[in-house]
């Protein structure tokens, strides 16, 4: 007799029904990658849902150009071993004028991501995005649906969400309507790092302690990961043994000190530790509500 | 046994993480519901078991910390509730509250719990979040006693089909713990909940406030024996296990074929386990073969259980496809077409007995009609009433018919294979969900009868192409007046027709109906039936009717074979309807004497692509006639 299912297996069952749900429902369906824990985890979740095929979708990376070096050299493995093609899109205005997190603030995730993701979504005319999100993170994700529909020009409407019952998602839409569609929203940090520990996923290295160049700034640790970094007057990067327990932009993301180089480490670490996870991110502290805000103007 | 504390596990985390990894491995999954208003503490439960589990960090700790002290209700403890309550603060906005996942973990257990708001205008999102729950915990203020909304929340829970149910007594802490009142609340929800066919529950004594009895054993309360809350939640036993034991079931989710040598079934398992050798049948087709391999990325299975994810292999080669079911060949589920169910209406636009619905059940998606209710439940008192509808939020019990043969279980016996759910075929919203008692004995026996004489045949013998030309537009747009013409002009030139007229048949043959939207849909669905069957007598059918409804008129072309249905849209403004207000009936509806009347207080749903479009401000009715007869006898 087989045991009972523990909790991550559970999990996982469900999130393959969903990515087999929506590859059987929609016409063109895309995998948004962004290499950090939680996209590894979908990635392979979307492995197993449809061995011995390949997952029969692209990966899609909304490229901002500032990610860690780190990340952009395990993007491309990735998508090899999974045998998936690789969409990497970059903004083509957001290039031109040189838009960056050091000078543009607030506006450089929204031309990058935001715009960044719009564009790419409509250049391919996917009518499916799954993107990896845990309701877990944030308030506004708490009360979000697994199959959340977007207008034709992308915007949320959290006011009309359809109800979710049982294992039955609705994947119907009009032309010109697309879902993103979360299949890891009931995945809380410390399952990701479970699994990922369990099934020997390949993460990328920044989420270990090392020693690295970093600079103390507006409360966050950042690290300096490349000559773009414009240091202030004053400022000499610093060498501590810190990692990553997210990964965005290089600027935008702050690092905490620590010595765990192990993933047991890692996860010692967390669950002795008392801040929250999305603390790490400068995006989410612009402004009140801010998450909810900028996913009705489409931010995935 | 007691709840190890979260001390005892910073210890074996800061010593042995790998042995703590280990034990958490092996942790089961348990989803529940808490059901309950704020005022009975709900929302200061919930807090409190995140609180215990340590599933609140520091900088969320500080901020609770602040507001408890700003806005909080407890002085200058910890106000529990504002971790929750965002909802609060949403409601206050106007943003529909619906429901929120959150989530703990203790070393044995991972939990999910859905909260939903327990306000009778919550029905909705309280079934939504039911459908997936293990267990629920019905909160009732030790105080107040079983109230309506207690009432409400249980039944809600039984027609879901939630088995395990604790009743939490709480705010014990503001009776004194009395042994008496608690005793006497037990004694009066077990008289209630006997009633509707809750047969057991699990009663304990709490206060969400100061803690009793949630993790630790309360001294405040010697009466009490039992378990505490979160004691009864990480032992109480899930239905997943219990699903292992039903006959097995595959709903086909997607045919995984690589190459030609590899073709596999993919799906998650709603029932039963299987094993290679097994013996299984294919529904409908009811086709059998063997098991060959259960596969998975992570290699072959001996035995599949049910809430696994697999994909299977068979020993034949035979045809399955999406919304086949896989099935033990020695217990398989029924196939049928009629069905008694309890809907759950959703959606803010009343059901339309008749109107075709979307129904998704498992991997499988059909049409659907719904007919009339047969009663509506009081979600308070549990009397059924009669209804001709059913409104947002309502629970009621009718018929359904599909269009092909559904592969279904009783929702009772299997919820993957009786519970669905239905979408309206415009706005592709979710209105409604439904749980199926049982299929109608009709469906079984009545079986269509076929006649040597076809179609093909009658309409050969007419010398012309059956088709119907549905003339739809506002009251007064000439549709009468244009549909005489063409009629005319049909039987000139020795074709066979015949004109349905709206005015006309409401005086016979849907004389029992008004101009309610459902009767306006039944009356459109009648008609449809009608033209149809003359169609097939081989006759050209004009039908004049305001159909103002897309999802009807769209009905009735999906009745006809393709190209057979005509849509004519008469397309007059209101303005210039109402000008000429030929039987003077815009007067009287804007003088207030006519209900419903198409353009003034019930809407008109102009067509995107109707097959003609007639505009009678640049036509007159003799070439409009002209242009529908050429139309008719080009195609």
């Amino acid at each position: 007799m087989t045991a009972s299912l523990t909790h991550l297996q559970r999990l996982e069952a469900e999130s393959i029904h969903i990515l087999r749900e929506v590859v059987a429902e929609t016409e063109k369906p895309v995998m948004l990658y962004s290499i950090g824990k939680d996209s590894a985890v979908m990635l392979h979740l979307a492995r197993k849902a449809f061995y011995p095929s390949p997952p029969p979708f692209p990966l899609l990376h909304v490229d901002t150009t500032w990610k860690f070096r780190a990340m952009y050299e395990l993007r491309d493995r990735a998508a090899r071993d999974a045998g998936m093609e690789l969409l990497v899109y970059q903004n083509p205005e957001a290039k031109e004028r040189g838009i960056n997190p050091f000078d543009h603030g607030s506006l450089h995730t929204d031309m990058w991501k935001t715009e960044g993701l719009k564009q790419a979504l409509d250049l391919y005319g996917f009518d499916a995005a799954f993107g990896g999100a845990r309701r877990d993170e944030e308030k506004s994700r708490a009360k979000e649906r697994i199959f959340s529909f977007r207008s034709a020009n992308h915007r949320w409407d959290p006011k009309n969400q359809r109800p979710e019952l049982w294992r039955l998602y609705n994947a119907r839409k009009a032309k010109g309507e697309s879902i993103r569609v979360f299949p890891i929203s009931n995945w809380t940090e410390l399952d990701i790092w479970q699994y990922i520990h369990l099934e020997n996923i390949e993460i990328v290295p920044l989420y270990f302690a090392a020693p690295r160049p970093t600079v103390q700034r507006d409360g966050l640790l950042l690290m300096v990961d490349d000559e773009r970094f414009p240091l202030k007057p004053g400022e000499t990067p610093v060498e501590r043994s810190i990692r990553f327990r997210t990964l965005g932009c290089y600027p935008l993301t702050g690092a905490v000190e620590s010595e765990a180089k192990t993933l047991p480490e890692v996860i010692q670490e967390m669950l002795l530790t008392t801040t929250s996870e999305r603390q790490g991110r400068a995006i989410d502290h612009d402004q009140a509500a801010s998450m909810e805000k900028k996913k009705q103007e489409g931010y995935f | 046994m007691t709840h190890p504390s979260s001390y005892e596990a910073d210890a074996l985390i800061a010593e042995d993480i790998d042995a703590y990894l280990e034990r958490h491995q092996h942790k089961s999954l348990l989803r529940f519901i808490t059901c309950g208003s704020v005022d009975d503490g709900k929302s200061t439960l919930i807090g409190r078991l995140l609180y215990d589990s340590k599933m609140i960090f520091e900088d969320q700790l500080a901020a609770l910390e602040a507001d408890s002290k700003r806005v909080g209700t407890q002085g200058q403890n910890i106000d529990f509730a504002l971790l929750v309550d965002g909802l609060a603060a949403e409601r206050e906005q106007g943003i529909t509250i619906d429901v929120a996942y959150r989530f703990f973990a203790t070393d044995r257990r991972k939990f999910i719990v859905a909260d939903t708001p327990g306000h009778e205008q919550y029905t909705r999102n309280m079934v939504t979040g039911a459908s997936t729950a293990d267990l629920a915990v019905i909160l009732i203020d030790a105080r107040k006693g079983v109230l309506t909304q207690t009432r409400r929340h249980s039944y809600l829970c039984q027609l879901i089909g939630i088995r395990n149910i604790v009743l939490a007594v709480n705010k014990m802490d503001l009776v004194d713990y009395s042994q008496e009142t608690f005793d006497a609340i037990v004694a009066d929800y077990s008289a209630f909940a006997q009633s509707i066919g809750i047969s057991r529950f699990t009663p304990i004594p709490i206060s969400g406030f100061v803690g009793d009895n949630i993790t630790t054993k309360s001294e405040h309360t010697p009466w009490y024996s039992g378990a505490t809350l979160m004691e009864l939640l990480e032992t109480v036993e899930i239905d997943a296990d219990a699903d292992r034991a039903k006959p097995f079931r595959l709903p086909v989710q997607w045919v995984n074929r690589p190459n030609l040598d590899f073709r596999g079934f993919s799906g998650l398992i709603a029932g039963g386990t299987v094993k290679p050798g097994d013996a299984i049948r294919v529904l409908p087709s009811g086709k059998t073969s063997t098991v060959a391999r259960v596969v998975t990325f992570d290699g072959d299975l001996e035995e599949g259980v049910a809430g696994q994810a697999v994909t299977l292999t068979l020993a034949d080669e035979i045809d399955c496809s999406r919304g086949d079911v896989i099935a033990a060949s020695a217990n398989p589920p029924e196939a049928a077409d009629q069905f008694e169910a309890t809907i759950v209406w959703m959606a803010d636009e009343a059901m339309l007995p008749g109107r075709s619905y979307w129904l998704k059940l498992g991997t499988q998606t059909v049409t659907a009609n719904i007919q009339q209710p047969k009663y509506q439940i009081n979600v308070n008192t549990m009397e059924h009433t009669a209804a001709k509808t059913l409104e947002l939020n309502a629970i009621g019990v009718a018929n359904l018919s599909t269009d092909r043969p559904l592969v279904f279980e009783a929702y009772e016996a299997n919820r993957d294979l009786g519970g669905f759910i239905l979408i309206d075929k415009f706005t592709n919203a979710t209105v409604a969900a439904g749980m199926i008692h049982f299929s109608l004995r009709r469906a079984q026996n009545v079986h269509w009868q076929a006649t040597d004489i076809t179609r093909e045949a009658r309409a050969a013998l007419m010398r012309q192409k059956p088709a119907v030309l549905w003339f739809t537009g506002l009251s007064g747009a000439g549709k009468s007046t244009i549909a005489n013409l063409v009629e005319k002009k049909l039987t000139r030139m020795n074709r066979h027709t015949f004109l349905l007229d709206g005015d006309n048949i409401r005086h016979g043959l849907n004389k029992d109906l008004g101009f309610t939207d459902a009767d306006r849909v039944e009356n459109i669905r009648r008609v449809g039936e009608v033209a149809k069957l003359m169609t097939d007598a081989g006759l050209i059918v004009i039908t004049a009717f305001i159909s103002p409804f897309r999802a009807e008129r769209e009905m009735v072309r999906q009745m006809l074979p393709d190209g057979d249905f005509i849509e004519v849209f008469i397309d007059t403004p209101l303005a210039e309807a109402e000008r000429r207000d030929v039987k003077g009936l815009y007067a009287k509806a804007r003088a207030g004497q006519l209900k419903n009347f198409t353009g003034i207080d019930s809407p008109y749903e102009a067509p995107d692509d109707a097959e003609l479009r007639i505009d009678t401000t640049q036509l007159t009715p003799e070439q409009a006639a002209e242009r529908i007869v050429d139309y008719l006898l080009d195609r």
